[in-house]
């Protein structure tokens, strides 16, 4: 059977990927934020997932405003990196797992999560920057990825209750696929940021640390917050951290933090990044 | 209408449905950008560009004006309207910037400082800024 061994937590900034894209990694600026990554990069070549079910959102490139899926699951056999107007990331094609999504699709919406499916998508800096920061500059990623995109632009974007439940609901559908897979979810998004108007560049690492803090083992009262305290406090787009609760919500109750990060600022936004896994596995 | 329960924060356009409505053809002229032979109609001429999408008069002049906090109180929002400062060849860094009547370089050296802190900035009577 198909088994949740692990959740990684990262900001997806677009300015993380063009230093990477760029060669910038080992400037003054970047060093910081990449140094939080050695960890994970490591720790990835001895999980070998084989596949990862990672949430992250659209920033107005797939989805324009005439459809604006609140939960949408890729479920094609490939989705190209996207071009988001200065032509696409250096990265390789994105190759997916259409047998699981397709099966987490029917578990999923029997289970009351009603998804929109979709067969072609190009993906954005919102799935491939993660990517980058976990793989590095590889040919080929080196397992299957279903992108599970999450409404975050058009307001109001799911709970994070709703998230949370999802999550749950996930990984029944997830360990209910006969083949034997290792399956990593992956919550992107986030952190405190706002990239608009005249309070644009508000960092709240008070309420970043909190977040950290409590998705670990008190995910059921975090999943409580409702949105008005994460446009508040951690910004207008700060409010991308519901997708976080998805991985949670994936994970056993019981998880272990293998590693946590936290860095001021990357552009615009505060970086956050957790290694969980499930304890007793 | 009842006061929608984000309308005390300080600095801050929440693109909800109704802002969508109001921005929908705006944003969709932004997104237009995204295909090079737009971006090169556009930068050729702006007004005539502009004049092929069922915008108003007002969404034309703000964008003519690259003034994004005007845009976005016509409905735009930042991540639609990113196509246009892309355009341009700005950063985000820097579009941000000029929404907040900062410098680039003020702008920037708050970031590398830790951001804008949350302290007088959650809450409109309590606001100062900076
Ligand atoms: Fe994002």
């Amino acid at each position: 059977m198909a088994k949740i061994t692990a959740g990684v937590a990262t900001s997806h900034v677009p300015a993380i990927g063009a230093a990477i894209d760029l060669g910038k990694t080992e400037q003054p600026y970047w060093q910081p934020v990449f140094k939080g990554y050695e960890y994970v990069k490591q720790w990835i070549k001895e999980q070998k997932p084989d596949v990862i079910f990672l949430v992250y959102n659209d920033h107005a490139t797939a989805f324009d405003m005439n459809f604006i899926p609140t939960f949408a699951i890729g479920c094609a056999p490939e989705f190209k990196p996207a071009d988001e107007g200065w032509g696409a990331r250096p990265v390789p094609t994105v190759k997916g797992h259409p047998p699981l999504a397709a099966h987490i699709t029917q578990s999923l919406i029997q289970d009351n999560f009603d998804l929109t499916v979709i067969n072609k998508m190009d993906v954005d800096h919102g799935l491939t920057v993660p990517l980058s920061l976990v793989f590095g500059q590889v040919e080929e990623w080196p397992c299957l990825i279903i992108p599970f995109a999450v409404n975050v632009v058009l307001y109001p974007p799911p709970s994070g209750q709703r998230c949370y439940d999802l999550g749950k609901a996930l990984r029944k559908a997830i360990e209910s696929f006969p083949e034997d897979l290792n399956v990593q979810v992956w919550g992107t998004g986030g952190m405190s940021h706002q990239l608009q108007g005249p309070r644009a560049g508000l960092i709240n690492q008070a309420f970043d640390n909190d977040f950290l803090e409590r998705i670990v083992d008190k995910a059921d009262e975090l999943a409580q917050v409702p949105h008005i305290n994460y446009v508040r406090e951690a910004g207008s787009e700060g409010i991308e951290l519901v997708m976080w609760l998805i991985m949670r919500g994936a994970l056993n109750d019981d998880v272990e933090l293998k590693h946590r990060f936290y860095h001021v600022p990357a552009s615009n936004t505060a970086v956050g990044h957790l290694v969980l896994e499930n304890k007793g596995d | 209408m009842s006061k929608k329960p984000y309308h005390d924060i300080p600095g801050t356009t929440i693109f909800d449905p109704a802002m969508a409505l109001m921005g929908y053809h705006l944003n969709q002229f932004a997104i237009s950008l995204m295909k090079a032979e737009n971006r090169d109609k556009f930068k050729a001429n702006e007004r005539a560009y502009l004049d092929e999408w069922e915008m108003s008069e007002e969404q034309k002049q703000a964008v003519l004006a690259r003034d994004y906090n005007w845009m976005m109180s016509l409905g735009g929002n930042v991540y639609f309207l990113a196509k246009i400062f892309s355009t341009d060849g700005l950063s985000f860094q820097v579009a941000a910037a000029s929404m907040t009547g900062m410098t680039q370089e003020e702008y920037a050296q708050m970031m590398l400082d830790g951001g804008r802190k949350p302290e007088g900035n959650l809450y409109k009577q309590e606001q100062h800024n900076g």
